[in-house]
């Protein structure tokens, strides 16, 4: 601790440099934090996918549709534990486009929840639902967005479907469902199957794809074979896949987030390694009488190697941890646009990352000029004055 | 080979040459010395002359190519760099023509800095800053930084700084070469001071005979060698 003050000491001596050097760690971390949260954002999907889901779709496009018998066939195949199918709504809330969200009619509203777990809905307004034919049940964050409340009544318009009876469709709120955790999605909207099919202009007894539940994990690819098989050679093949890889595919439609977030990532610390490196290379530099002084007072190479290497931890430390927290701090509101990003916050494990990141940005920035430090042999440093 | 008690500092066949490409540049050859205890010992010679080559074996702040250099009893040119480090923090006390001072430092904390590699406590290292900084006449002014001080309080911060840890031996080097006469004086007066009131062994390389009038012997050196008589 006797130290510290030498090292802050030093730090000072050229605020401005110092400050800015802090400054570009800052809005490198600030972006690394904003960049892992929107990564974060896109990959939820796959992340949270279970093992025992699959979803199968018409083997050429997510946006062809499947007749809705399959359902009955799918769960007639050995290994299949339940089937149930969902449809791309496109619903807008009071004909705003930006009031755009993830809406779906699910065929068998019981069955939906049973397969996902993580869609916590109490079961009063599980069971109001199944008595509620117009009812719908809405995420969390989609309920705070537009302050739904339950007994809400929402007309909704579908740019695909459109009602037979040319109006908007009318839901009732009757159940908003919490997620288990945070990287839960809650923006999703869900309605009934028979209400939807019965009122839509056309397309009927057509459906978007079916959640398919193994009953054994470990056989999820050969249960996904084995549905494929099952159509194999009709009008509507099927593509099935576990539910990770299939939002992974959702997600590289835009791009390989992860690839194109890790090269921006790289590109901006490769900057900063520059910018910390310098200004840490050109500190030694300027002091190297000073250096050769505290060696010839008795400070031992090593501690004069610890001594920059602190200077240079310090830097990214304040800098790092800053950035950290204003990422974090900006996303702890939520998501800025929720009918694309529902799921917006910085996970711990990025937050844990970052701090690695910070201290190994001190010890590589650091370490070469607190080398060419403890390598001063005394006697040229003093040698050099001014 | 051990020195007598009374020999402090003892200096035994000591050559020291630098590689300058492929040419070798002999500094000191055949170098003898021996500094009795409690000694002011003024060192004179021209430029190059490697009075401060000498210096800088004596407080090991460099080795010898060949021979030895024994500080009360030490062989401090086998020493292993971290054995001499903390020899050097505990032996030796250096004063420098330009003082040396961190400018991010204190008065007082440039003193404290030898300090740091002791164990003592921080009230206990701010006792002793006290100390030396009386003992130059300078503890009125142990908040300031050396950018506000004049070159002879920033040579009497930096000998408070060599003697805060009460070293066996102090070696200078130039001390007065950046001071004007009435500031080399007093500083000069100090380190007499020094010398006859509280012991120190001293050795002092300097250009200026008013300042080797002040130690109790003087040695010249010309071209790497002790010279019987002032070089011309």
């Amino acid at each position: 601790m006797k130290y510290v003050s030498l090292v802050w000491s030093n730090l000072r001596r050229k605020r401005l440099r110092t400050g800015l050097t802090v400054l570009s760690i800052f809005i490198a971390f600030v972006l690394f934090g904003l960049l892992c949260t929107i990564k974060e954002a896109f990959t939820a999907g796959v992340t949270l996918a279970g093992a025992d889901r699959l979803i199968s779709r018409h083997k050429v496009s997510l946006i062809m549709t499947l007749p809705e018998s399959y359902a009955r066939r799918m769960a007639r195949i050995p290994g299949v534990a339940s089937a149930v199918h969902l449809t791309w709504f496109n619903g807008i809330y009071q004909d705003e486009p930006k009031n755009f969200f993830g809406s779906f009619p699910v065929s068998d509203p019981t069955a939906y929840f049973d397969l996902y777990p993580e869609f916590l809905l109490p079961t009063e307004q599980e069971e109001a639902w199944l008595k509620t034919r117009t009812g719908a049940v809405v995420g969390r964050s989609l309920a705070d967005r537009f302050h739904w409340k339950i007994g809400d009544r929402v007309p909704l318009k579908s740019p695909i479907w459109p009602r037979a009876a040319e109006e908007a469709w009318e839901f009732d709120i009757v159940g908003i469902f919490d997620g288990a955790n945070r990287a839960t999605d809650t923006s999703g909207f869900y309605f009934r199957y028979d209400y939807f099919d019965e009122a839509r202009a056309n397309g009927k007894g057509q459906v978007g794809w079916f959640v398919v539940r193994a009953d054994d994990p470990d056989r999820a690819d050969e249960i996904a074979r084995a549905v494929d098989a099952e159509f194999a050679n009709s009008p509507y093949e099927t593509k099935t896949e576990p539910e990770g890889a299939f939002a992974q595919g959702f997600v590289q439609q835009i791009g390989d987030i992860g690839a194109i977030l890790m090269a921006i990532l790289s590109a901006v610390f490769f900057t900063i390694l520059l910018i910390a490196g310098n200004t840490m290379a050109q500190a030694v530099r300027e002091r190297t009488m000073e250096l050769g002084l505290l060696k010839a007072l008795g400070f031992t190479n090593g501690l004069v190697l610890a001594l920059v290497l602190a200077e240079s931890c310090l830097i990214a430390t304040a800098g790092g941890f800053a950035g950290l927290a204003v990422a974090w701090l900006a996303t702890v509101g939520g998501s800025p646009i929720p009918s694309v990003l529902p799921v917006f916050f910085l996970p711990a494990k990025y937050v844990a990352m970052g701090a690695v990141l910070v201290f190994a940005l001190g010890v590589v920035t650091g370490i070469l000029p607190a080398l060419e430090a403890m390598r001063l042999r005394i006697a040229t440093a003093l040698r050099r004055q001014g | 080979m051990h020195s007598s008690v009374e020999t402090l500092v003892h200096v035994e066949n000591v050559e020291k040459t630098f590689r300058r490409g492929s040419e070798e540049i002999h500094v000191l050859s055949e170098m003898n010395l021996e500094v009795p205890t409690g000694e002011f010992l003024a060192l004179m010679g021209p430029s190059g002359s490697g009075k401060t080559t000498l210096l800088n074996l004596i407080g090991g702040l460099d080795r010898p190519t060949r021979g030895s250099v024994t500080i009360a009893g030490d062989r401090i040119d086998k020493l292993p760099d971290r054995q001499l480090a903390a020899w050097r923090a505990r032996h030796v006390g250096l004063v420098f023509q330009f003082y040396n001072l961190l400018p991010v430092l204190s008065a007082e904390r440039n003193v404290e800095l030898p300090l740091l590699l002791t164990h003592l406590s921080k009230a206990e290292r701010r006792e002793h800053v006290k100390t030396a900084l009386d003992v130059v006449g300078l503890s009125h002014r142990t908040r300031h930084f050396p950018r506000t001080l004049s070159g002879g309080e920033q040579q009497r911060v930096g000998i408070a700084r060599a003697i805060v840890t009460d070293p066996t031996l102090l070696l200078c080097d130039e001390p007065t070469g950046d001071l004007d006469r009435r500031s080399g004086d007093e500083i000069l007066g100090l380190l007499q001071a020094l010398n006859r009131e509280h012991g120190k062994t001293i050795v002092m390389v300097t250009h200026d005979p008013h300042a080797s009038a002040r130690a109790t012997r003087t040695l010249y050196l010309d071209k790497g060698r002790f010279s019987a008589e002032k070089p011309e």
